[in-house]
């Protein structure tokens, strides 16, 4: 079960003390995620709208489980942005992983700016019964 | 519903302006159907230089059917559904954060526009209509004639 390292309830991960620091001068945003389990695997879905495939980097270290998106924003020479809700960043977020999850088997999609994981849960051990044998 | 006609190089005023027509069209044209989704979804930028508005919006984790855009004199409405993830028998959910349901926006854009050359495309979740203005608003360069 999926528990992450560092939360943050706000959009924007500005430079905390435990974070690292990008070596560029870039926007670093928190993707909204949702989980969700069945009995064979956790799916993990994080909001990266304006992020494509070659854009995503998963890397799994030990139990921490890092993904990260960088958005490209196609230029528009002649206009100016009047009105702004949002910024164009790279989105990152760390989670810690359970050992139920069978890491080679993990894996990942982008489709309309949404990151799919899909983390199979390693098979475990069936019971198996113990004869007793006469001696 | 007071409209008011944007003067043509005041675009910080129409930026003002957009602001406050954009928060009485949205309340004005919400439905009846409760919106599941958080109140300012999806985020919005908008570009405009003299010739047109761009608008981008973020909208990802929906098909390209799944946006409704139209245009009613200047204003711009954005509209869809967004459908969360079917859990199937015994699967449960441990975080939800993203939103998901009907949503709505609607902005009032600076200048008329042409209605047949708007144009929009949908790319890696980020939706983005261009809008070009209209002839008959474009500034019109009148040339002085001295009178001696």
């Amino acid at each position: 079960m999926p528990n992450e390292l560092m939360e943050t309830n706000k959009q924007d991960v500005a430079a905390q003390g435990s974070a690292a620091e990008q070596t560029r001068p870039h926007k670093l945003y928190t993707p909204f995620t949702d989980i969700y389990e069945s009995k064979e695997q956790l799916v993990l879905l994080a909001d990266m709208p304006g992020v494509k495939q070659d854009g995503v980097d998963i890397t799994l270290e030990q139990n921490i489980l890092t993904i990260y998106g960088h958005a490209e924003q196609p230029e528009l020479p002649g206009y100016n942005l009047t009105y702004a809700e949002y910024g164009v960043g790279s989105y990152k977020r760390v989670f810690a992983l359970s050992n139920e999850i069978d890491r080679e088997g993990i894996q990942a999609s982008v489709k309309n700016g949404v990151l799919k994981l899909v983390l199979p849960k390693s098979k475990r051990a069936l019971p198996r019964k113990i004869v007793v044998q006469a001696e | 519903m007071l409209i008011q006609r944007l003067a043509d190089n005041d675009l910080f005023g129409s930026l003002r302006d957009m602001h406050r027509l954009q928060n009485s069209l949205n309340r004005l044209l919400s439905t009846s159907v409760p919106i599941e989704a958080p109140a300012e979804f999806p985020l919005i930028n908008v570009w405009t230089s003299e010739n047109g508005v761009i608008v981008r919006a973020e909208i990802p984790g929906i098909a390209p059917d799944d946006v409704d855009i139209s245009l009613v004199n200047d204003t711009l409405t954005i509209r869809g559904f967004r459908n969360p993830e079917e859990l199937q028998e015994g699967e449960s959910r441990h975080r939800q954060e993203r939103g998901f349901g009907q949503f709505s926006r609607s902005l009032q854009l600076p200048f008329g526009v042409e209605a047949d050359h708007v144009q929009a495309k949908f790319s890696n979740g980020v939706l983005q209509i261009t809008l070009p203005r209209s002839e008959a608003e474009r500034p019109r360069r009148i040339s002085v004639v001295s009178e001696s």
